[in-house]
């Protein structure tokens, strides 16, 4: 089995803005949790990234995530200590020392999470996830997709407040014990969720997704050093497709049941000139309709981003005016089974669409 | 009613003299070093002989001063204090100190001391931690024998309960006679890295601040001016000078704004795209409701992060100094900038510039004619065909509606605007558009603006509450209560918080009251 390979400052740079793109929109920035790995190495911290292939079947893996409101995230800033904390918990709960950290998600803040524990507690981060993008919602991981149990769940808060979810009867009973914990501790909590064995996530996990990401900022940061259009860039390396390149014309946003849901209208630019594109979104964007008709819908990963910059667009900063394209990344082949489908297709977000991939 | 508008550039002092409603006189002098000496000649040079009401200068209503000062110290990195940072939050947000991800040599200058103390609140307006007082007067005491004169306080989610930031500042003003305050709520918006920047960047800026106000009213003084001093806002309004010295941060983008402001009045148009061709860089932005629309994101300002109003503006590289190369075809970002008068080639330099080209397109009568007579037909040709280009497309970004719109094109080199540009549905010139800055400050309004998380009230009574608070802000900044209207609303309903959670921001602006 080989070692965990040490993860260079260079790397945690990338992965912030891999991983952005990989938000779909959602996520939230990863900006305040770069600004901490930075400050980590600074103080001489290292971390590793650990193939899920070299993990035992009976390691233990620590599964974290921020959880929130992003609005208070801005002001509560996220902290290395707090999420450290959720995995400690855990382990004093169960009994058992996890080998290794991993993050439920992989798009957007989420992806540095494991890292800033990692950090305070010599561990290291296993290349992998449960989503291979962001979503909105706890069931919607590949472990859920694949029955696997939910609970236990720890949640910490910055002050001396800990919240263990002992049990919940279902995804939903564990989503609404666990969401009323942390809005009564201020809408921003650190969690760990149910401990995962090694054989677990190399069954049900998304592989090598923190490495992808990683890749994915390396390209775009090579791009731009050379002076080439990042977009092209990203679209090559992620065998992607170029949906639509326009502007934006309208932006109309509402949130109901905690989500930020929405839509966006693009008017065409360039090859797209006098065609429209409309954009749906519930915190990551969910579906594209191209001239009226359905093009795109989520698991495939739809990413907004700037076609001068090639930076990624979230649904919480799209504008009036901004030249967008918006690309198509390939999704994780097990959200695309049935059964994936039913947990992260157009119909779990409310659409009455059929999945049908672009990259058929 | 008479005014004068000053806009103090880094090139150009520029002075209009309003009255009723109309430019009666206009200057332009050369920026001095020390301020004072330029503003007093612009005075000098205004009042000469001009028609004022009453016979004497003394009878001008107000004078509204927009200067690029602030900004500039802090992109040259001088004239900076260094600031004590205090932060109330703990245990929260701990791990990003301030002054966190600051360029080194900005932060070198102005990082001094930081106190990371308990207290703050939720989202919600629960506390988070009580207060630590004594922590705060021990960090006032460390502060006053450390010697630092200047003083950043942060307490997190201020802009919903001020309360912490205000008792702090109490304790700092008993324990430190004398020292300059910044709170965080002054500077509004949620995003707590964003507005503790902006708050230290205002507490390194107060001494200049004072410095220069100073300087405008003994400007003022000398000229025999006996009118309220008002400082131009980024959002296109004035302030008392008094109130707007203890917030320098506010000024830093009165330049274009008050070019785009001037471009209104002069046209008579309240909704239209302006575009400012100066010497270096065109600016180009949006007139909504009179007022440019505001960036919305993050705005760096010399390397650091901030959020608050801020124009929304899209920075060409493209002005009359913009440098112009045949094979390839190039013009600009490099350009000879102040320097035009002596390097252009109709005026006897060497380099080919934007102007040259212009001159020997016969789009401008400007030095001499001749000495660009030899240019290649074609060259000008594309030049200009470039430049058009350039403008095209940063109008078109800046557009928000498909519909037609129309563009008022102000500054030096606005003789580089072409007549048609797809989008536009007529390109407006206007007089005095070369002062059109100084013109933007004189007309100037007070304003007010609320950013803040309401909930269990409905949009209608949260824009309501909203809007009050917002005129009472206008009206402690000299204000007529009995003017102010609405000019911005905007709500947007916040995901994951529970209790109908809505973030609105409203904007209202009135005419000066009487001082």
């Amino acid at each position: 089995m080989a070692p965990p390979r040490p993860v260079s400052a260079a790397e945690i740079e990338s992965l912030a803005i891999g991983a952005w793109i990989l938000g779909t929109g959602g996520g939230g920035s990863p900006y305040l949790a770069l600004l901490n790995m930075r400050a980590l190495y600074r103080q001489g911290a290292r971390v590793s990234l650990l193939d899920p292939l070299d993990l035992a079947d009976d390691d233990l893996v620590a599964v974290v995530s921020n959880m929130g409101a992003p609005l208070v995230g801005q002001e509560r800033l996220t902290d290395p200590r707090t999420v450290a904390r959720a995995v400690e918990m855990m382990e004093e709960y169960i009994g058992r020392r996890f080998r290794a950290i991993m993050t439920v998600e992989i798009g957007g803040g989420n992806a540095l999470q494991p890292f800033m524990a990692a950090a305070l507690l010599d561990r290291p981060v296993v290349d992998a996830d449960a989503m291979g993008r962001a979503f909105p919602e706890a069931q919607m991981t590949s472990f859920a997709i694949h029955d696997l149990r939910m609970y236990p769940l720890t949640l910490a808060d910055v002050r001396d407040n800990a919240v263990i979810v002992a049990r919940a009867a279902s995804w939903k009973w564990m989503e609404r014990l666990s969401r009323k914990a942390c809005v009564e501790v201020g809408s921003i909590a650190s969690t760990c969720k149910a401990p995962r064995t090694g054989k677990e996530v190399k069954a049900c996990g998304i592989l090598h997704t923190t490495s992808k990401a990683i890749r994915l900022g390396e390209t775009v940061q090579a791009a731009r050093r050379a002076h080439r259009d990042p977009i092209e860039a990203v679209l090559e390396a992620e065998r992607g497709l170029l949906l639509f390149r326009g502007k934006i014309r309208d932006v109309a946003r509402r949130t109901t049941e905690g989500f930020l849901r929405g839509t966006a209208s693009l008017d065409g630019l360039d090859e797209f000139r006098g065609r429209g594109f409309e954009l749906a979104f519930q915190n990551e964007f969910a579906v594209g309709w191209l001239d009226g008709a359905p093009r795109v819908t989520t698991p495939d990963l739809i990413c907004v981003m700037d076609t001068v910059s090639g930076e990624a667009i979230g649904t919480e900063t799209l504008r009036y005016g901004q030249r967008v394209s918006v690309l198509a990344l390939p999704a994780p082949p097990v959200l695309l089974t049935p059964k994936g489908l039913e947990h992260v297709g157009p119909r779990a977000f409310g659409y009455d669409l059929d999945f049908q991939t672009v990259f058929a | 009613m008479s005014r004068i508008g000053v806009d103090v550039g880094g090139t150009n002092t520029d002075a209009v003299l309003l009255e009723g409603g109309r430019v009666v006189r206009a200057v332009k002098t050369p920026t001095t070093p020390d301020v004072t000496t330029g503003i007093t000649r612009a005075l000098g040079l205004l009042l000469q002989g001009a028609s004022v009401p009453g016979g004497t200068p003394r009878a001008v209503d107000a004078v509204m001063i927009g200067t690029t000062h602030f900004t500039n110290a802090v992109v040259q990195r001088r004239d900076l204090t260094p600031v004590a940072a205090i932060r109330i939050g703990l245990p929260a947000s701990a791990s990003l100190e301030p002054f966190v991800d600051w360029p080194a040599d900005l932060g070198a200058i102005v990082r001094g001391e930081v106190f990371m103390l308990e207290g703050g609140h939720e989202y919600d307006g629960r506390p988070l931690m009580p207060l630590d007082t004594a922590g705060v007067r021990a960090a006032a005491r460390r502060i006053r024998a450390a010697g630092y004169t200047s003083v950043g306080v942060a307490a997190v989610f201020s802009p919903l309960n001020p309360s912490c930031e205000d008792q702090a500042a109490d304790i700092l003003r008993e324990e430190c006679p004398g020292i300059a305050l910044t709170l965080s709520h002054q500077l509004g918006r949620l995003g707590l890295l964003e507005r503790e920047n902006a708050t230290l960047l205002n507490a390194a800026l107060l001494d200049l601040a004072r410095k220069t106000t100073r300087a405008f009213a003994d400007a003022l003084r000398a000229s025999g001016v006996a009118a309220p001093l008002y400082l131009t806002q980024n959002d296109g309004t004035v302030t008392l000078a008094e109130v707007a010295e203890r917030l320098p941060v506010y000024s830093f983008a009165s330049g274009p704004t008050n070019s785009m402001r001037g471009a209104a009045f002069l046209s008579g148009r309240r909704d239209a795209l302006v575009v400012d061709v100066g010497g270096t860089t065109t600016d180009v932005g949006s007139l909504r409701h009179g007022f440019p629309r505001e960036a919305n994101n993050v705005v760096e300002v010399g390397g650091v992060r901030t959020l608050f109003r801020m124009p929304d503006l899209l920075s060409l590289g493209l002005g009359g100094g913009s440098l112009v190369q045949d094979a390839p075809l190039a013009v600009g970002p490099r350009s000879v900038g102040y320097r035009l008068p002596e390097r252009a080639r109709v005026f006897g330099g060497d380099d080919l510039t934007a102007t040259d080209v212009a001159v020997a397109a016969g789009l401008l009568d400007l030095g001499d004619r001749r000495r660009v007579a030899g240019l290649p037909a074609s060259l000008v040709t594309r030049a200009l065909a470039r430049m058009h280009a350039m403008l095209e497309e940063g109008v078109d970004r800046m557009k928000t509606d498909a519909r037609d719109e129309p563009l008022i094109a102000v500054g030096g080199g606005c003789c580089l605007v072409p007549e048609r540009l797809p989008g536009v549905s007529e390109v407006v010139h206007v007089p005095h558009q070369a002062v059109a800055n100084a013109v933007g400050a004189a007309i100037a309004q007070v304003s007010g603006e609320v950013d803040r998380v309401f909930q269990g009230l409905g949009r209608e009574e949260a824009i309501a509450r909203a809007r009050r608070l917002a005129e009472e802000q206008a009206t402690r900044a000299g204000a007529d209560p009995a003017t102010l209207g609405v000019v911005e609303v905007e709500d947007l309903p916040i995901a994951y918080l529970p209790g109908n959670a809505l973030r609105v921001r409203v904007r209202v602006v009135g005419d000066i009251g009487r001082v």
